[in-house]
């Protein structure tokens, strides 16, 4: 006898899902829930039917997927300004679940889940850890704080729709977290690169044998690694280590993820849709060129995003992948738009000039950026914090060392900028993020 | 044979000498000679003192970056032709001196001259080759302490 069940309680196949769809089909699908979203938003979210009228399109002029670039942008304070509910496209009875930023520089923001997006929501991020080499039998102990922060519930049902064991240990707590690694026999680990540095760290000092776990995956995400962090990561601990994608704004983690191929992070694009845009102008740009990423929901009922302005910036990789998964990647992301400035027309981030004086000096020294503007001409002059290992005892060493700096950032940036050497410990610190440009041009 | 010198990047402006100065007066350091090369936005500051290696710390306990040299102490008679001579056997040998500071000691006929060389070891047997005073760190920095 048939059972009527649920569709989220029918077990997860990773080869059933849309990882694999054939180009057309993919982008047939993405197209007809672009407009189902479009319509749904402009119906019943005045800001995004304002913003329309305002730029004169309806959607019926989403006839193709390339029709999106006459949509208008959202931006992130477009959901602090209707702070808690003014996004929302269902009526309150049906949200189920409502998460929020933690609002350090003003308000919060609010986002929130219908039934269906609870299903999506597990969906992808059973798919990202398929992805990640996690099987339905892995133990996943999820690291990742529980609350109000997406990450803890995201990665917790996801895992439990893939058919995992998840320990629902949230962060913190590092000796408990060694206890259960070791006892429970966990396979996975979902956290912060960063709280797994600190693990690795307090493990070897604690005695905890990393070759004997049975731990083989890392799933990392919520924050900004590097190739070098992976490298360290996988060789002190011998497992895997995986990238992993997403925001709040658009569902939490499961907006895309690295394979086994660990080239780049799929975006899960039939459920959000990936466009590359130059955060200058806000024009599109090809596959393969670095811009700023732009994410388009496509089939979130309770707050749709059309055109969400990640601020982070990447390039779309329109090769395939080797290991068969038909959505494209994105590459990994190291910086933000927020920090880009424009000086004398060319685009600079402050990564550019960190990548500069690391090539120079090993490793990166304590730097400010500073803009002016001397008659008509914009200026740019590069602080850097003098240290141990590049004084020297003569002038003429201190002067070739600025020489080598304005050189490396020349040669990075197409631009020859002033190099200031300044004393240690002079620059300001500030908690959390640095800050890294002054702008004093006026205008 | 050597002395330790430190050296410290001082940025241009005023107030900036005298802050490591005042680090090591705090803790009871004395600074037995000095000198300063100046460009245009920075200094660097070259110190001799009897304990280097307390002094490091204590300046780098202050958030100064302090690098160590190995340089070489020298007396001459404080005449004319003094140091003219140190330099024609320097000169014989083949030895490059970096730069020199030099100062004299109270009512002493002596001028004591510190020298930064490429090869430190070589220069003090070339030197001393020539008929020339190199200093003993530890005795003169006790004796003129």
């Amino acid at each position: 006898m048939p059972d009527p069940v649920a569709p989220s309680a029918q077990p997860f196949s990773p080869a059933s899902a849309s990882d694999y769809l054939p180009g057309p089909q993919l982008r047939a699908l993405q197209l007809s829930r672009l407009q189902a979203t479009v319509a749904r938003a402009y119906e019943r979210v005045p800001l995004f039917r304002e913003r329309c009228e305002q730029h004169g399109v309806t959607p019926a002029a989403i006839q193709g997927l390339d029709d999106l670039r006459h949509l208008p942008f959202t931006v992130k304070d477009d959901l602090r300004e209707t702070y808690p509910f003014g996004l929302f496209a269902s009526p309150r009875e049906e949200i189920v679940r409502l998460h929020a930023s933690s609002g350090t520089t003003g308000k919060p923001i609010v986002v929130a889940y219908t039934h269906d997006d609870l299903a999506v929501w597990s969906e992808v991020v059973a798919r990202t850890l398929s992805a990640c080499g996690v099987h339905p039998g892995d133990t996943v102990q999820n690291a990742f704080g529980y609350g109000l922060f997406t990450g803890g519930l995201g990665a917790h049902y996801g895992a439990e729709r893939l058919g995992a064991t998840v320990i629902p240990i949230s962060g913190g707590n590092t000796e408990r977290q060694m206890m259960v690694m070791r006892d429970l026999g966990v396979t996975t680990l979902c956290a912060t690169p960063s709280y797994f540095l600190h693990l690795l760290e307090r493990a070897h000092a604690a005695g905890l044998d990393w070759p004997n776990l049975p731990l083989r995956v890392g799933v990392f995400g919520a924050e900004p690694w590097t190739e070098a962090m992976r490298q360290r990561i996988e060789r002190e601990s011998g497992i895997r280590a995986y990238d992993i994608y997403g925001l709040s704004e658009i569902i939490g983690p499961g907006v895309g993820s690295e394979c086994c191929a660990q080239q780049g992070l799929h975006i899960f694009e039939d459920h959000f849709y990936p466009e590359i845009i130059d955060p200058a102008t806000g024009e599109p740009l090809p596959d393969g060129e670095e811009g700023e990423l732009v994410l388009t929901t496509l089939s979130k009922q309770a707050m749709p995003m059309i055109r969400y302005r990640t601020r982070d910036i990447t390039a779309i990789i329109p090769e395939p992948c080797d290991c068969g998964r038909t959505l494209r990647r994105i590459q990994r992301i190291g910086r933000r738009s927020d920090d880009m400035f424009i000086i004398r027309g060319i685009n600079v981030f402050p990564a550019q000039v960190e990548t500069a004086l690391l090539a120079v000096e090993g490793t990166l020294p304590h730097y400010q950026i500073t803009l002016a503007r001397q008659g008509s001409l914009d200026q740019m002059e590069v602080a850097v914090e003098v240290t141990e290992s590049v004084l020297s005892d003569t002038v003429g060493g201190m002067e070739a060392l600025r020489k080598r700096l304005a050189d490396a950032l020349e040669h990075v940036i197409g631009l020859r900028v002033g190099v200031r050497l300044a004393e240690p410990q002079s620059l300001p610190r500030s908690e959390g993020k640095a800050k890294r440009v002054i702008d004093n041009r006026e205008g | 044979m050597k002395f330790k010198q430190l050296s410290l990047f001082l940025e241009n402006q005023p107030a900036h000498l005298k802050q490591p100065c005042q680090i090591l007066a705090d803790a009871g350091i004395n600074i037995r000679t000095l000198s300063l090369a100046d460009a245009d936005q920075f200094g660097i500051l070259r110190l001799i003192v009897a304990d280097w290696e307390r002094a490091k710390r204590v300046l780098e306990e202050a958030g100064c970056a302090v690098r160590v040299d190995d340089v070489v102490g020298l007396e001459v008679p404080d005449e004319r032709g003094g140091m003219a001579h140190v330099l024609s056997v320097l000169e014989r040998g083949g030895h490059n001196v970096l730069y020199t500071y030099a100062f004299t000691f109270g009512t002493a006929s002596r001028a004591v001259l510190f020298m930064r060389f490429e090869d430190p070891d070589a220069a003090i047997d070339t030197l001393q080759g020539g008929g020339i005073t190199v200093l003993e760190p530890t005795r003169w920095l006790a004796v003129s302490g």
